[in-house]
């Protein structure tokens, strides 16, 4: 969706504030977000592009002002509504009030580790060959889905070459929208500056986003 | 600095005060500018006068209900829609490069400005909430229809949608079609049914059973 | 007395504090989430998992050109070498830094970042001064890290747009010559393998 996340390129954010000696966590809180979030995330059995598209799905303006934890503990909030697995108030109570629902899975303690250490890998076995190599002059699409999609609006429509073909890899529009995982080809494509910002870019600088085959137009 | 007001608050947060932050910034303002002799409190008040009493929709309306009656001044006004409003003795700031319109049973005009809230205050007066505000702004030129059903309507399929994004000076005002039933009405009577939202683009005027 | 946007703030926070605590009490008691695994998670990236990983990595390919090689051409595998692997690192590829060429990664659309060797994204990294900048003005961008380099200094800015994590590699800081791989890892920023900074200098380091 084109909101409030897809701000690459805006202009009045302010400089770059790097805390020094910034602790992983900030406040008690945000640990337990943080935490609630990936376990959660076990008995919900959301994937992560569901995940990305409920944090960025909120008017721009709650989305831009929101804390990084704020946005996530939000969208924990709606997945976990959206699945019946809590209500409003219960979460206003602090309470269950109502039986839970059967999960398949929870991640225990003993599994963290383990977990954590395999990861979610996101390349998948396909028999298709993909339609650009190394070195191909490709155009981003003019697309504006209102669901998820990793293509961001500062590249889409404009020129660029294929760096690397990276592999087949589950495509987050389908699998943010429930529709599986659809593995695509999957690759890194570079900008020059002067294409995406205009003749007063920077000529040093080139852009890269790993952009699905869905995304990309032969030229 | 800003915050979003998103959880249903009124900006009542005073803690105590009677007036709001933006109550006392703006008096603050206005208190300074006028001891240093930077404005003048009689201009001020005219200004809120006139934009509060005596330039408005009604001003569009009665160009839209003479276009309706009047094949010549119709012709003028799509023609050059300054000159034409300008004979009515409307026009100057937001109104110096006006552009009529017109909506055809094919082609349904819609004007935003999505950059900001420009408006055509000469014929319109300031523009609604809504229109200056994001939802608007944003979907009016991804999706028009989505819009207008905000707004209770529904075009035809294959009516022909053209917005129009108020980049430039030029302001654009609508020229909805003359409602069925108004033969031989007075341009006065006429004027009653052309709506502020119709002479946008996000409205039609009022059918003639809604008058007495 | 005129609003305040501080007790505004310090209202909102709190408010989420409720929330996740209760939200948490209710996960919980529904049998949904393990308090113990809770915890867990915390510690391991409030205190095991975090940049030291990939300081040891970048070390390594400072010293030993077979693990270069190995690390450039196919980094996860290189990576797991040295027991870093999984959770948001599961595909990463390693970036060369050059006289020539500077490397800055970013996630404008959130906050992807490599996990197992670099822990948990900084607070700036995720928001919206970097994300909107970097692709667009990475210099002005180093600006604010204090770095200014040569006009003809390729720039790539790389935004991780897939599951596809990136590791810069800085350039071995000068002076260096027979550091062990630990006091070289000492010398690697967290910045310098995001690519808003660069290594530190010997002189740094005792």
């Amino acid at each position: 969706m084109n909101g409030g996340q897809d701000i690459g390129g805006m202009d009045g954010f302010g400089p770059v504030q790097p805390e020094p000696n910034e602790p992983v966590f900030h406040s008690q809180w945000e640990k337990r977000a943080f935490a609630l979030t990936l376990a959660a995330g076990v008995a919900g059995g959301w994937n992560i592009d569901m995940s990305r598209f409920a944090r960025e799905n909120r008017p721009p303006n709650e989305y831009l002002t929101m804390s990084y934890y704020q946005i996530w503990f939000a969208a924990l909030e709606a997945m976990l509504k959206e699945r019946a697995l809590v209500s409003d108030d219960e979460i206003a109570v602090g309470q269950t009030l109502k039986a839970p629902k059967p999960v398949s899975c929870i991640l225990k303690a003993d599994d963290v580790a383990r977990v954590l250490y395999h990861g979610d890998p996101t390349e998948r076995e396909t028999k298709t060959k993909p339609a650009f190599k190394a070195g191909d002059r490709v155009r981003a699409k003019m697309m504006n889905p209102v669901t998820h999609t990793r293509l961001p609006r500062y590249v889409r429509g404009h020129l660029g070459t294929i760096d690397r073909v990276i592999g087949c890899h589950v495509f987050p529009d389908s699998n943010a929208a429930g529709a599986g995982e659809n593995p695509q080809w999957l690759y890194t494509v570079r900008f020059d500056g002067g294409e995406l910002w205009g003749a007063d870019a920077d000529p040093s600088v080139t852009v890269s986003v790993d952009a699905w085959e869905p995304y990309l137009l032969p030229t | 600095m800003t915050h979003a007001h998103n959880h249903g608050h009124d900006f009542h947060h005073e803690h105590g005060s009677e007036l709001s932050e933006m109550q006392l910034r703006t008096l603050a303002i206005e208190t300074i500018l006028l001891e240093k002799g930077y404005i003048e409190q009689a201009a001020i008040d005219e200004l809120i006068e006139t934009y509060e009493k005596k330039i408005g929709p009604r001003n569009g309306a009665q160009v839209v209900a003479k276009a309706w009656v009047d094949p010549k001044f119709r012709k003028w006004l799509l023609e050059d829609g300054t000159a034409a409003i300008g004979s009515l003795g409307f026009g100057g700031r937001s109104g110096n490069h006006l552009v009529a319109l017109e909506n055809t049973p094919l082609l349904h005009n819609m004007v935003v400005c999505t950059l900001c809230s420009c408006y055509p205050w000469a014929v319109l007066g300031l523009p609604p909430l809504w229109y200056k505000s994001a939802p608007y702004r944003s979907r009016a030129v991804a999706d028009p229809r989505g819009v207008l059903k905000d707004f209770g309507i529904e075009l035809p399929k294959d009516t022909e949608i053209r917005v129009w994004d108020s980049t430039a000076e030029l302001r654009y005002m609508v020229v909805p079609m003359r409602p069925a039933g108004t033969e031989g009405w007075s341009e006065e009577k006429l004027a009653d049914l052309v709506t502020r939202d119709s002479m946008i683009g996000t409205g039609f005027p009022k059918s003639p059973k809604y008058l007495k | 007395m005129a609003y305040d946007q501080h007790d505004h703030d310090r209202l909102e926070l709190s408010e989420t504090q409720l929330r996740v605590r209760a939200l948490e009490t209710v996960l919980t008691e529904k049998g949904y989430v393990d308090p113990a695994a809770l915890d867990l998670l915390i510690e391991t990236y409030e205190t095991k998992v975090g940049p030291h990983n990939g300081a040891r990595v970048v070390a390594k390919a400072w010293t030993d050109p077979a693990y270069r090689a190995r690390l450039f051409k196919e980094a996860t595998s290189a990576i797991a070498e040295l027991g870093f692997a999984g959770r948001q690192g599961e595909h990463i590829v390693a970036l060369e830094n050059t006289p020539k060429r500077h490397n800055m990664v970013v996630c404008t659309l959130c906050s992807c970042y490599p996990w197992p060797v670099l822990g948990l994204p900084p607070v700036w990294y995720k928001s919206a001064p970097y994300r909107s900048r970097a692709v667009a003005d990475p210099r002005g961008v180093l600006k604010d890290f204090g770095i200014t380099l040569p006009k003809d200094t390729e720039i790539r800015v790389w935004d991780s747009t897939s599951e596809i994590r990136y590791l810069v590699v800085p350039m071995r800081p000068p002076g260096t010559e027979g550091w062990n791989e630990d006091k070289l890892a000492e010398l690697v920023t967290r910045d310098s393998m995001i690519g808003a900074g660069l290594p530190k200098s010997p002189k740094d380091v005792k």
